[in-house]
């Protein structure tokens, strides 16, 4: 789950990490208040940022400077309801409903920190750079050398003398550099308490007098882990999710909208991702990934169907099951049943293997319902492919 | 011969009396699975199925009948803890089934497991089987069978597939293992290969991976260094966009790192033999290896 960045500092200043002040706005008016509250409390200038789960939001014009109330007001109004393309979104970008009016900041010197997981180790890996403000990709392409890393170790976590290791190879000095290690600290902790996957500061700013103060911050929690995060779980913005997806979540379904036009119903996450491929290979293209679970129980298929025929480009479904513990017969019967409450009005191309696997077949080919029967993936995949061409020029 | 787990094998099952332990308990030992004891805190003095002692704790579990390895069905708040129960017992190893499992709790997990000696399977994985001997997962049974080939997966469904057509095509399997699909899992592929490299029967390793991470990376390194046995390696997700979680925790494109492309390259270079398709694991196999 992403957090926004006003989310993200106000957690990061419950921890003492310092970040500039700011209000949350959803309509021009709020904008304007937040903007002349900060005006009178001394700032020459205020941010406005479109809060929105994507980065680069500088570069797609999602964060504007202004130097009153009145046009902080105007850029967040131009913003509000705009769909913000930037370069991580897609073409349509994405939508802006909330916007963040903050003190600007006298910067110094901009650095980069972050913790994420470093799978390779199995460890949490704490990532910094001088060239703050910047993708870190991008710094990892262009200029490696400038970043620095230190591992945190299991049971341990970030030590101080390693957060000072980092501050002293980012090249700075004194009282920032303590700043800088004990925002790192500050970071870790909260890295480990919000069980996050991600925790990013970009940039941590250097002020003009040596302080240390967040201006941008972003943080991915682990879903795992939600259960013991009820505050987080409150913070979800869902406006900014695929309905599909969360609709399939409900129902204990793995979905994701993809742009072809083979819908896939699979059991497994492993053999879903294959079965895909397979669309793939036999020169198709899927519209989905869908999990439907090991077990594919009626309710799971029957819910299935429904978040499937929702993709508008579907015009073949592909239903891959291996019968392991659950039997291809009771899968079969469990099909035709959903297929009495949902309607599908495309070709069905329908795979089993495993436990009975034949005997399912043979109940999908005494049906009522029209299947097109494949034994094996391959011809499968290169029947439903045909029959989403079909389906296509009909 | 095998790895892992064989005829020896003593299991002690966490979480035989929830619904998932309890089925799946009854499969291995219809499979012929030494199930030795199980654990249920508050539930110890009873028995499974009127032969299963259960236990309390897992050390009174290995205590009493000198289980070895655990086979994990513990819910994901409370898992974590499982299997480090399981390692302060002295198992030698822990198979976590569990699927759910917050990320920084497994970090700390496989320390403590590696601090202990206790090798820890998963999580988030059907576990493992050496064919004709010991099932310890929620894997069918029946589409294995002994023989020649060693499975390494980082799936369920996918493995069994694969498996179905090594059976198939007559060449069976020495010992299978999922690795299970999360971020942070106690045995890697690389792990699996250098087991199976010691292991007489096994005469080929059929690995498969998914998007996500870089375990298939550093197996390829490791095949490289002239790895003695064939690789047959299948990537799965090569049609996956970037930054979307493929069901598993795992599998997901981040930074533009981790794609199938990369993986099915470095294992390419590395000397595997790399199929397209999920359809082609068996007949690549068979070809490989001869019938």
């Amino acid at each position: 789950m992403k957090l926004h960045e006003y989310q993200s500092k106000a957690l990061l200043r419950d921890r003492g990490v310092a970040v500039p002040e700011g209000h949350v706005a959803t309509t021009a008016e709020e904008a304007r208040s937040g903007a002349a509250k900060l005006f009178d409390a001394g700032s020459a200038r205020v941010a406005v940022k479109a809060q929105v789960h994507a980065g680069g939001r500088g570069k797609g014009g999602g964060i504007k400077l202004a130097s009153s109330a009145d046009e902080a007001a105007q850029f967040a109004a131009a913003m509000l309801g705009s769909q913000l393309v930037t370069p991580q979104t897609g073409p349509e970008g994405v939508a802006v409903n909330q916007v963040y009016i903050e003190a600007g900041a006298d910067i110094a010197n901009e650095l980069y920190v972050a913790l994420t997981l470093d799978r390779g180790r199995g460890c949490p890996v704490v990532i910094a750079s001088a060239e703050g403000g910047m993708d870190i990709e991008e710094v990892a392409d262009t200029n490696p050398d400038a970043i620095v890393r230190e591992h945190c170790e299991p049971g341990w976590g970030l030590r101080s003398f390693q957060a000072t290791r980092l501050a002293y190879r980012l090249g700075l000095t004194g009282k920032a550099a303590r700043g800088v290690a004990a925002t790192m600290m500050k970071l870790s902790h909260a890295y480990r308490d919000l069980d996050a996957s991600l925790a990013e500061i970009n940039p941590l700013v250097i002020t003009g007098d040596d302080g240390v103060i967040a201006l941008d911050a972003k943080f991915d929690i682990d879903d795992n882990a939600l259960y013991r995060h009820p505050e987080l779980t409150a913070l979800r913005d869902t406006s900014e999710e695929e309905p599909l997806e969360m609709e399939a979540a409900e129902h204990s379904l793995s979905y994701v909208a993809l742009d072809g036009t083979v819908g896939c119903m699979v059991n497994g996450a492993g053999l879903a991702m294959g079965t895909m491929d397979e669309i793939s290979n036999a020169g198709g293209f899927p519209a989905n990934f869908l999990d439907v679970g090991g077990g594919a129980s009626v309710e799971r298929v029957a819910s299935a169907f429904r978040i499937l025929m929702k993709g508008e480009r579907v015009s073949a479904v592909l239903i891959n099951i291996f019968g392991g513990i659950v039997r291809c017969d009771r899968v079969a019967k469990g099909v035709i049943e959903a297929l009495n409450t949902v309607a599908v009005d495309v070709p069905i191309v329908v795979r089993l293997q495993g436990t009975n696997a034949k005997e399912g077949r043979e109940i999908l080919r005494g049906s009522d319902v029209e299947f097109i029967v494949a034994e094996t993936l391959h011809e499968a995949a290169e029947k439903a492919v045909a029959a989403a061409s079909g389906q296509a020029e009909a | 011969m095998s790895i892992f787990v064989d005829s020896d094998s003593r299991i002690v099952v966490q979480g035989i009396t929830g619904s998932e332990g309890a089925f799946h308990t009854q499969q291995c030992r219809e499979y012929g699975t030494n199930v030795v004891a199980g654990v249920t805190p508050g539930k110890g003095g009873l028995l499974f199925q009127d032969e299963v002692p259960i236990f309390n704790t897992v050390i009174e579990a290995v205590e009493a009948t000198g289980a070895d390895v655990s086979m994990i069905f513990v819910p994901p708040p409370f898992a974590a803890d499982a299997v480090m129960e399981a390692a302060d017992a002295g198992v030698r190893l822990a198979i976590c089934i569990t699927e759910g499992i917050p990320t920084l709790d497994m970090v700390d997990v496989v320390g403590y497991c590696n601090a202990r000696g206790t090798r820890l399977i998963g999580p988030n994985c059907p576990g493992v089987i050496t064919p004709g001997q010991c099932k310890v997962g929620i894997m069918p049974g029946f589409v294995h069978k002994e023989g020649r080939v060693g499975v390494i997966s980082r799936s369920g469904t996918l493995t069994y597939e694969a498996v179905d057509q090594l059976t198939r095509v007559g060449l069976g399997q020495t010992t299978c293992i999922g690795i299970g699909g999360d971020p942070v899992i106690g045995t890697t592929h690389r792990d699996c290969l250098e087991r199976f490299a010691e292991d007489e029967k096994t005469e080929a390793v059929v690995m498969i991976g998914e998007i996500g991470g870089s375990g298939e990376e550093e197996a390829a390194a490791y095949i490289a260094d002239d790895y003695p046995l064939p690789v047959i390696a299948f990537i799965a997700g090569q049609t996956a966009p970037p930054g979307k979680r493929m069901g598993h925790a795992g599998a997901i494109i981040a930074g533009g790192k981790g794609t199938a492309a990369e993986k099915m390259k470095a294992l390419r270079e590395a000397g595997a033999h790399v199929v397209e398709s999920p359809s082609e694991i068996g007949a690549k196999a068979l070809e490989v290896l001869g019938p």
